[in-house]
């Protein structure tokens, strides 16, 4: 078994299709089911699921996808950072493109900026070992499945004496805003498909706080079709039995635990902090900063980077969309002003990003 | 960003992994799984990380409840 393969057979998937309308026929009313997971929002778009619902079974697209949540003021320090030619800032791909108030790394490397894309935060901290005259700012994105990842690359940096590499940092953590979307009653959630890599670390138990609280059905998913799917058929049958409980679809690599190996890692080096998500403004203790006794590490506090307040294009919905209040085609900019080559707003950057997703699988 | 493979571990040495899928290698940590994986093994790998191990037993047990075919009787 390769594990992808047998989880995206078009037979089956069409079948879990057939169980789910036989489900959905038995709705009081619709329902809305939300993704917080921008590789969910990919798979989505991309295997056409939900032109497989019945119209009742309704998904939308939540803030999961960590470039386009981080805020417009943190793409303007890492630009901040490029100004001085004795640093060289590493970055996963697709920070390259976010619009900051006035321009992006990509329009700052094409000047001359060193901006070095980078596959992991390991090869961040080798080319820090790799060049000892200079600094290498690594900016440190991302949700519970990358910020151990960045744990990892600060421990050993330490403990290879390695002062050259820092970590601009803006982590954040996925379950509270869960908290904030579910009570939000425009938004009207009978349901999360809640991510699967995400809970490889956090695990199931993670979710239960907000299942009890609100009374929502919580399954973690999966990313293959067949997983979407029947994450889908297991949301519909709780609701049909009028239950509310965390259950685990994505079972072969989810536990109820998680994986505490890495949330230990995480915690030696992070600690919560208030931070400002794109669309959903600053939300307490939903951030992870860099502990004080790393703070060598910490190039927000290291190097003092200060950037005046940012702002974004007036005309970009990101906000709206990442809430799942606006579908991307409703914006006015889409596929108009705004595409994947030249973006007005984050979501339409990362291949994760609704908007992005929704251009190359939706029209 | 937030892509995770499923790979096949081909090698390992100490906490450096190499896997595979589809023909392509890459090299991996395994610092921040607890648990002992070994070659043969399948883990998703997170930004040069393993971060999970899979289970082939709960794969084929999700498989299998997959399959099923609701009938009316079912639901009732
Ligand atoms: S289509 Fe572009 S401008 Fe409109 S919300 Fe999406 S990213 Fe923003």
């Amino acid at each position: 078994m390769n594990f992808q393969d047998e989880f995206r057979d078009r037979a089956l998937v069409r079948n879990m299709a057939d169980n789910i309308r036989a489900m959905a026929a038995r709705l009081k009313g619709p329902v809305n089911f939300m993704e917080v997971c921008g590789t969910h929002t990919m798979a989505i778009y991309q295997y056409g699921i939900r032109s497989l619902l019945p119209e009742n079974v309704r998904l939308v697209s939540g803030p999961g996808c960590p470039v386009c949540v981080t805020p417009v003021g943190y793409v303007d320090k890492a630009i901040a950072c490029t100004a001085d030619s004795g640093n060289i800032v590493a970055t996963f791909g697709d920070m390259l493109r976010v619009p900051g108030s006035r321009s992006s790394l990509m329009e700052e490397r094409a000047k001359g900026a060193d901006v070095r894309i980078v596959y992991s935060p390991r090869d961040a901290v080798a080319l820090a070992q790799a060049n000892p005259g200079r600094r290498v700012i690594f900016l440190g994105v991302g949700f519970e499945t990358t910020t151990p990842t960045i744990a990892a690359s600060i421990m050993e940096a330490a403990r290879l004496n390695i002062g050259n590499y820092l970590v601009l940092a803006s982590h954040k953590t996925i379950p509270i805003p869960m908290e904030a979307l579910t009570a939000d009653p425009e938004l009207a959630l009978s349901g999360y498909l809640c991510p699967a890599h995400v809970s490889t670390v956090i695990g199931g138990n993670a979710y239960k706080p907000l299942a009890e609280k609100f009374h929502i059905p919580c399954v973690v998913t999966g990313f293959e079709p067949a997983d979407v799917m029947q994450g889908i058929e297991m949301l519909l049958a709780q609701i049909l039995a009028d239950e509310s409980r965390v259950e685990i679809q994505y079972s072969r690599a989810v536990t109820w635990e998680g994986n505490p190996k890495a949330r230990a890692i995480m915690a030696k080096v992070f600690e919560p902090c208030d931070t400002a998500w794109r669309g959903l403004g600053v939300l307490p203790g939903t951030g992870l900063a860099i502990r004080r006794e790393l703070a060598s590490f910490d190039a927000e506090k290291a190097l003092a980077i200060r950037v005046p307040e940012g702002s974004e294009n007036p005309a970009c919905q990101c906000g709206e969309v990442l809430k799942g209040k606006l579908a991307p085609f409703a914006c006015p900019l889409f596929a108009t002003a705004c595409t994947p080559e030249s973006p007005v707003g984050a979501c339409m950057v990362s291949s994760e990003g609704t908007c992005a997703a929704a251009y190359k699988y939706g029209r | 960003m937030c892509l995770g493979v499923p790979m096949k571990i081909i090698s390992r040495d100490g906490d450096d992994i190499v896997a595979e899928v589809d023909g392509v290698k890459k090299e991996a940590s395994i610092v921040l799984l607890a648990d002992e994986v070994a070659v043969g093994d399948y883990v998703i790998v997170h930004a040069g990380y393993a971060i999970s191990r899979l289970d082939e037993e709960y794969a084929q047990e999700t498989l299998r409840l997959m399959k099923e075919v609701f009938s009316p009787g079912d639901m009732s």
